[in-house]
């Protein structure tokens, strides 16, 4: 049976502290690419207790996403945006969930992105990257970007780390070992990015800003 | 001079886009900060570096 939200708040508080969870709950991230880092940003943010989680990818889920993204195999074929958040409601209810099957362009980008107080940079390709981090630090100034670079092959992991680049635009990843050049993307050390960007976030809503 | 990403470099004088031609750097893959704040991607050839900025360039690669 699944706990009463009173209950599952209570839950939360317990373990991060009214404080917390009031920033926590109250804010509002968007996860831009729902692959290998996006999907597991979303499901740490979830368990987390993000109040409001918005989930853009246009693609859908491909039996070959599977050794690293947070989906089922039954779920192929499914739009991403709208099979994580079924997942994620299984997880964490109360989540509220924006799940958007668009592409993000030039465009569209303010009106997708201008409800959220930090964006979170999880696409795939490296000009995809830096059209986004460029467009959200020229057009939503006043956003927090976490974006992150460098995350694939089989170097160790101990090098995936955050830095802050400028005030409101933090990196995470090892910015070198590119997807193409290397072996590929491993679960794990994909994980340990999102789990770097993921971090990053709840650290900025805690009011912790350094790295 | 100019740092760049840490290095102090004689570049004074000239503009983004006439530093990033000297580099191997992709266009399409960058973003840069001249100290502390984004330079807009269309004023890369407008925008001339002055002694004593700080250039920050973050090159991203694939993968996620």
């Amino acid at each position: 049976m699944i706990p009463s939200k009173k209950e599952w708040t209570d839950a939360l508080i317990t373990r991060h502290g009214s404080a917390l969870h009031k920033r926590f709950s109250s804010a509002t991230v968007a996860i831009c690419g729902l692959g290998g880092l996006g999907s597991n940003i979303a499901v740490a943010l979830a368990r987390a207790g993000i109040g409001r989680l918005i989930l853009i990818d246009f693609d859908r889920v491909d039996i070959t996403n599977l050794h690293r993204q947070q989906y089922k195999a039954d779920q192929i074929g499914r739009y991403k945006a709208e099979a994580l958040a079924e997942n994620l409601l299984e997880i964490a209810p109360y989540t509220e969930i924006k799940a958007v099957t668009e592409k993000i362009t030039g465009e569209n980008m303010v009106s997708l992105l201008k409800d959220a107080d930090i964006v979170c940079e999880a696409f795939d390709s490296a000009e995809a990257k830096a059209m986004l981090a460029n467009g959200v630090l020229e057009q939503l100034p006043d956003r927090y970007l976490v974006a992150a670079s460098g995350m694939a092959g089989m170097d160790t992991p101990n090098t995936i780390r955050t830095r802050k680049v400028t005030k409101r635009f933090y990196l995470c990843g090892d910015e070198v070992s590119d997807a193409a050049s290397a072996i590929g993307l491993l679960a794990p050390r994909v994980m340990l990015c999102a789990a770097h960007q993921a971090h990053t976030v709840l650290r900025i809503l805690a009011g912790e800003y350094e790295v | 001079m100019v740092k760049v990403n840490g290095t102090e470099l004689d570049i004074a004088g000239k503009t983004v886009a006439a530093y990033l031609k000297t580099t191997d750097y992709d266009p399409k893959r960058i973003a840069v900060e001249r100290n502390g704040n984004i330079v807009f991607k269309s004023r890369y050839d407008v925008t001339v570096l002055e002694d004593g900025d700080s250039l920050e360039i973050v090159s991203f690669v694939g993968g996620g």
